[in-house]
Formats: C-alpha cells, structure tokens, sequence
C-alpha cells in the first residue's frame, strides 16, 4: 500500500465516530461556510478613505517604516530626494514601473533580469517598486509581483525597499477585505515594517534579513 | 503499544527531573521570566484592540473542526491543486518516512547543502539530524535556532528557541562557532542585540546567496487552491523560499484549511497571539512553482504531508483538538508550569501546554518523559482563555492522565491498541513526581492568570492514578467554588507535607 493509502485509511478510520465524515463537504461549499460561522467583522470600525490612509500611515510608522506623503508630480523629485538622501549608487527598478517615477533620480538604474544572481541583487544599493495593496488596520504592504513590484527577490536582497501605494485607491481597512482583492495563484509577500527580530532577550532588532530600510511613499492623485 | 522509541528523537529524562535540573538553573528562570510576562503583556493589548476576538476564536476553531472532521477530501483537495500547480506531493507516515523523502529529494539536486527556515514539523522528525548522517548539512536561518545549532542545544520556546540564552552567552558562542560553519563573527563582536544580529545577517547571506535548496514548513496550506503561507519576522523565510531553484516544504497534515477566504481568521488571530503583532513582518504565500519567463522563485516544488502521530490523534474523540493547534505558543507565555521549569523539561519540540497534551498524543505515552507530560500542568486554565482556537488543553490533560493510569482503547500507527495501566511502572513515577513538581509550588500557580472556575470541572474526587495516590494522602476536597489555588494555599499549611511533595523537594 502507497504511504498515500495509507494515511488517508488511517484518516477515514480516525474518523470513525464522526456522523457525517464519509458523506464529505458539498461540492460547492456551502455546507462548509454554513459550519463556519463567520459572526466576525469585515473591518474593524466606519473610517472615510481619508481617514483609513491615516490609520495606515500611523500603522506603518508604528513598525518602523518611514512615511512619506506626497501628490502624483510630485513623485519624481521625492523619489530622487530619498536615494540620494541614502547615498545610493544603483537602484533596482522592476521592469513594469512606471518610467517618469525615477526620471529624476541621479543613481545608476539596474534592470532585473531572469538570470540576475542573487550575488548581483546584493549589489544593488536600493528597490523602488509599486504594491498591489496596502492594508491600514495592521500596516501592511502586500506586493503580489505585478510588473511594477518585480520579482520577490529584488524586494528582499537590497538593503533599502521604497514602496509606492496609490492612494486611497490601493488601501483597504483590514486583513479579509484585502484577501478579497489578491490573486492567490500569484506569489505574494505581506510586508508590515522592516524585518526584525526579538529572538535575542527579546530586544527588538530591525533588519535581520530583509531590507534594513522601509521607506513607503503614500502618492495621491493619480 | 509501550515504549516505542520515537524515530529521531533522543531519549529524553521524565519531566520532574528535567524540570528540577531548569529550575536549578537561574539564568533560564530569569530569560523565561522575562520573556514570557512581556510577551503575555504585550498580547493582551495586540488583542484588546480587535472587537471581534471572541468571533475570530470561534470561526478559527470551526474552521479547524470542520477541516479535521473531513480530513482526507482536504487532504486529497490540496494534493490535486499543489500538482495543478506545478509541485510534487509526497505522503511520508512517519518520521523516518519523511526524512527518507527529503534526503533523496536532495540528493537528486546533487547538492550537499540546503538551508532552513525554522519548522516545527522539520525538528520534531529530527531532519537535519538525518540529512546530516547521509552528508547534507542543513543550515538554520532564523537567528534563534542559529544559535540553537551553533550552541549545540535545544529549543526551549516555539516561537523565541533561544529563550533560555543572554547575549553574552550568543556572543561567546558567535565568537567560537561561526568560523567552523562559516563567514566567522567579526573581531570585536560587542553583546549588544543590532551587532549580534548583523553578524548573524553577514554569516547567513553567504548561505542564502549560494544556495540552491530550500527546506520549510508552513503555517497553512489551502486545500482550494493549493497555496501554502509561512508566517516570519526576520526575512530569512523569505530567502529560503524564493532564492534557491528546488523548495522542499515538510508540513504536518493538520495543516491544511479549506479555502482561501479562511486565513482572513488565522493571519488575524495569529499575529497577534505569537508576537504579540498587529501584524508580523513578512508573510509569503505561494502556489506551486514558478514559470521559466517569470522566474520568480523555486522552479521545483515539493510538498512532505506529514502523519507521524497526528492520524493516531485525530482517532482519541477528546484529544484530536490538539490537531487545531497553530502554534502561536501563548499558552506558553501565560503558563506557571513552563515559566519555572522551561521548554527543555517537556522534552520535545513542543513545549509548554500544547506540548503536554501533544507530544503523548503524537508518541504514545509509553515513555517516562510522555507518561509525565499531561501531569506537567496545574490545570489553571490559563492557556484555554489565550489559545486563539480554543483549545481546551486543561480538559485533555485529564483524558490523558487517565489515559496513563487507567489504561485504554487508543490508536497507535493506525492500530487500535488496548493500554495496560501503568501502575506501578516507571512511567507512573515519573508521572507521580510531575504532579509533586506542580502541586510544591504553589508560587508558581499564583504567577498564573485567575483560576479560572471552569476548571472546576476537572476536579474529580479522586485523581486519576497517580493523582490518585497523591489525593489518598492528601484528601482531596470536593472544590465545588473553591479555586484550586485557593484550595491549594488553604490546605497545605496543616498536613501539608504529603508524599509528593516530600519526593520533589528532597533534591
Ligand atoms: S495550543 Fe493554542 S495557544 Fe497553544 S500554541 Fe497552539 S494555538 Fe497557540
């Protein structure tokens, strides 16, 4: 017997006593979601889309990333401002985004290719990349690596990630509306502050791994 | 069933006597102390600030229940997307199954290294311990369990491994061992937390950069679409999973949930009941392998369902919600048990409460160390009130105990056994001086949260077994309103120097 058979026998027979287990779930899965009472909220508290940027704002500052704000033209020069502010010298931009958002930056622009090393990705100085959602009431980034937000590895080797969302159109309240709005057969990476860790007594530590840097840029009116 | 080594783990001394030894130990009760009251602190408030907590507890223990109850359609359901996908699913029943699966799988690769980001299921069947005897070195990425191997130790805590070392013990073991693995600590290391952990950065990036297998768990997988999720902190996970060309996932079959919209609960309730976090730092998701022209991680994906012990568990009608577990480890930080005796005592992967009620279910209870596991425990109630799924540990720590003493039907590799009691053997000792361990410590019960009332309802005439001797000398009082620690202040001032206490005090 396949290892397979197997447990999937010993399964059937571990359940021996459930009334219903042979019959299985419906097919389309409302007798699953009838069982599952979802008696929780959609969104914590009414907040206006104004109202939820600033939450998200306080959020991601919370945890250590730094906020910047600022109008669709304006853009380019704060983008600008924010590398050469960190002395990069190559800055990594994924293929898809928008070409008029780095126009004004000094530092050399490296493009991601399929065969870039990860060694090559450790050379480069900073990331800038879009998002496909952000997510207030925790602070979160999620990036599902849409043309503007590249490769997962181009936002986890460089030291210094800045992150553009579109606002108020690219924020939602909570964690089930944002779900609601992803693509799960893309590969997706939440992001919530710099990495960190408390494994040493506890203390917290920015940036063990991932970018020691999270710059967010909140941009409206596009 | 009686004994039956379990694969990959070492022997391991009952629980009272490991505890005894933890407790002996200042530093570790000084590490644990501090650490589990600023977490517990710091959950509180992650919690208070979602309305709806009691809700989300409730469809995550639903979510659970409903998975477990149709286990092998999920089960199957996952299988066909993961493939759709483009991964590969193994079935490994045991341990020595699973290690099987993956060193092969490696050897395929022709690579000799893979690296690790930080997995239950991976330690509990003692993996790199097996890749290791056929010449593969795994390397442990998370900054925690680096230091576990590097100092040549066990974790002590789920979510926080080197819980029981201070930085000036990191320090030394950064400065002796690192050279030997690789890019050695820099000169002049200081004890300070940043430069302890930029020197872990610097040692691991070498190993991330060059390497080409990756090994992990996952948190949960989602039978609809075949997605699986890590949950981290540090960014290492990251690395791990989408650096290297092949991923090897090893993942417990309880793993599993049924739909997409389902980890709206747990990437909720998780966060906030094991860091503490609104939210933790990074969170990956994804589905099968990745295409040549996208090149966005693993081109090679293979899934490791793992049984080891969780069919047998899911067979016992109270026991199996231990299968819901989803090892955010607040039960950890709010118990007085684990605070004075340390995850070492419990002697396996899973410490604390969920390790009592766990590791006897997963191994049997034919050890000393697993027959002393559900009597490591006051049964206060504290871990039921934070557990995010609802776990009543307390009411399956007295099925178990019962269990050890009276004997039973219970499964074993899929074999209905019939247990002898223990009484009289070694095991019901060992169990015997683990009561004694919780009941002299009345301190301890005291550091817990409120007595729950609830637990009242566990409070037999008579404990079973062990307990049984233990309440013959000490006359179990029938504790209708009474909080046990309550009980417990009132009646050990008189007679209270019963026969368990004599045996645990008398060092
Ligand atoms: S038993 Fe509950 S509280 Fe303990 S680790 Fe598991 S989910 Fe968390």
């Amino acid at each position: 017997m396949s290892s397979r058979d197997l447990i999937l026998g010993r399964v059937r027979r571990a359940l021996a006593d459930v009334p219903d287990a042979a019959e299985g779930p419906a097919g389309d899965g409302s007798a699953y979601e009838a069982a599952v009472d979802r008696g929780y909220a959609r969104e914590h508290g009414g907040r206006t889309p104004e109202e939820t940027v600033d939450l998200l704002a306080e959020n991601l500052a919370d945890y250590r990333a730094i906020v910047h704000h600022c109008a669709a033209e304006e853009l380019p020069e704060l983008l600008a401002r924010l590398l050469a502010a960190r002395g990069a010298r190559t800055v990594l931009a994924p293929p898809g985004l928008p070409p008029h958002w780095l126009q004004a930056v000094d530092a050399t622009r490296v493009r991601d290719r399929a065969a870039s090393t990860p060694h090559e990705l450790d050379r480069v100085d900073s990331v800038v990349t879009g998002c496909a959602v952000a997510v207030a009431e925790t602070g979160t980034l999620v990036l599902d690596g849409s043309a503007d937000q590249g490769r997962r590895r181009i936002t986890l080797v460089p030291d210094h990630h800045v992150c553009v969302v579109r606002v108020p159109d690219q924020v939602v309240s909570s964690v089930p509306l944002a779900l609601g709005r992803l693509d799960p057969t893309r590969p997706l990476t939440w992001i919530s502050g710099p990495s960190a860790t408390s494994d040493i007594e506890l203390d917290r530590v920015e940036g063990v791994h991932g970018p020691r840097t999270l710059e967010v840029v909140l941009m409206s009116g596009e | 069933m009686s004994g039956g080594a379990f694969v990959g783990m070492p022997a391991f001394p009952p629980f009272p006597r490991a505890a005894h030894e933890a407790v002996r130990n200042t530093t570790l009760r000084a590490n644990l102390r501090h650490a589990t009251h600023t977490i517990r602190d710091k959950r509180a408030r992650a919690v208070a600030e979602l309305d709806d907590w009691a809700e989300l507890r409730e469809a995550g223990k639903r979510i659970k229940d409903e998975t477990l109850r149709h286990l092998d359609r999920y089960l199957e359901q996952l299988e066909e997307s993961v493939v759709r996908a483009g991964g590969t699913v193994h079935w490994a029943a045991d341990a020595a199954e699973a290690n099987r699966i993956v060193t092969e799988l490696v050897r395929a690769t022709g690579e000799t290294e893979v690296v690790k980001v930080k997995s239950m299921a991976t330690q509990e069947i003692g993996l790199n311990e097996a890749l290791e005897a056929e010449g593969i070195h795994a390397y442990e990425t998370d900054l925690a369990e680096l230091i576990v191997q590097l100092g040549k130790d066990r974790p002590s805590h789920i979510l926080v491994p080197a819980i029981h070392r201070n930085r000036g013990e990191i320090r030394d073991i950064f400065r002796e061992e690192m050279g030997a693995w690789g890019r050695p600590a820099p000169d002049g290391l200081t004890d300070t937390p940043a430069e302890l952990a930029d020197a872990a950065r610097l040692h691991l990036r070498e190993k991330f950069l060059r390497a080409k297998v990756g090994v992990s768990g996952a948190n949960f997988m989602v039978a609809e679409t075949g997605t699986l999720v890590v949950v981290e902190s540090e960014g290492n996970g990251r690395m791990c999973l989408t650096l290297p060309e092949t991923l090897i996932s090893v993942v417990g079959i309880e793993k599993v949930v049924p739909t997409w919209r389902d980890l709206e609960v747990f990437l909720q309730t998780l966060p906030r009941s094991s860091t503490a976090e609104r939210m933790n730092p990074y969170t990956s998701m994804w589905t099968g392998t990745s295409d040549a022209q996208t090149a966005d991680g693993p081109r090679a994906f293979h899934l490791v369902l793992l049984d080891n012990g969780r069919t047998d568990t899911l067979a016992d009608e109270v026991g199996r919600q231990a299968l819901r577990c989803i090892r955010c480890s607040a039960c950890l930080n709010v118990c007085p048990v684990y605070e004075r005796a340390g995850g070492h005592a419990y002697g396996s992967v899973y410490p604390g409460p969920i390790g009592a009620i766990l590791s006897p279910q997963l191994r049997g209870t034919g050890s000393e160390i697993d027959a002393s596991l559900p009597y490591a425990s006051s049964l206060c109630g504290a871990c039921y009130e934070v557990c995010p799924v609802a776990i009543d540990i307390p009411e399956v720590l007295v099925h178990l105990r019962e269990r050890v003493v009276q004997g039973g039907e219970v499964t074993r590799r899929g074999v209905k056994v019939t247990l002898k009691p223990a009484r009289g053997h070694a095991a019901e000792r060992a169990a015997m001086r683990a009561a004694g361990f919780v009941f002299a410590r009345p301190g301890a019960l005291r550091l817990g949260q409120r007595l729950a009332s609830r637990t009242r309802r566990f409070h037999p005439r008579t404990l079973p077994g062990p307990g049984r001797a233990w309440s013959a000398a000490r006359d179990l009082p029938k504790v209708p309103a009474e909080p046990f620690r309550d009980w417990w202040e009132r009646t050990r001032g008189g007679a209270a120097q019963g026969s368990g206490r004599q045996e645990v005090s008398g060092k």
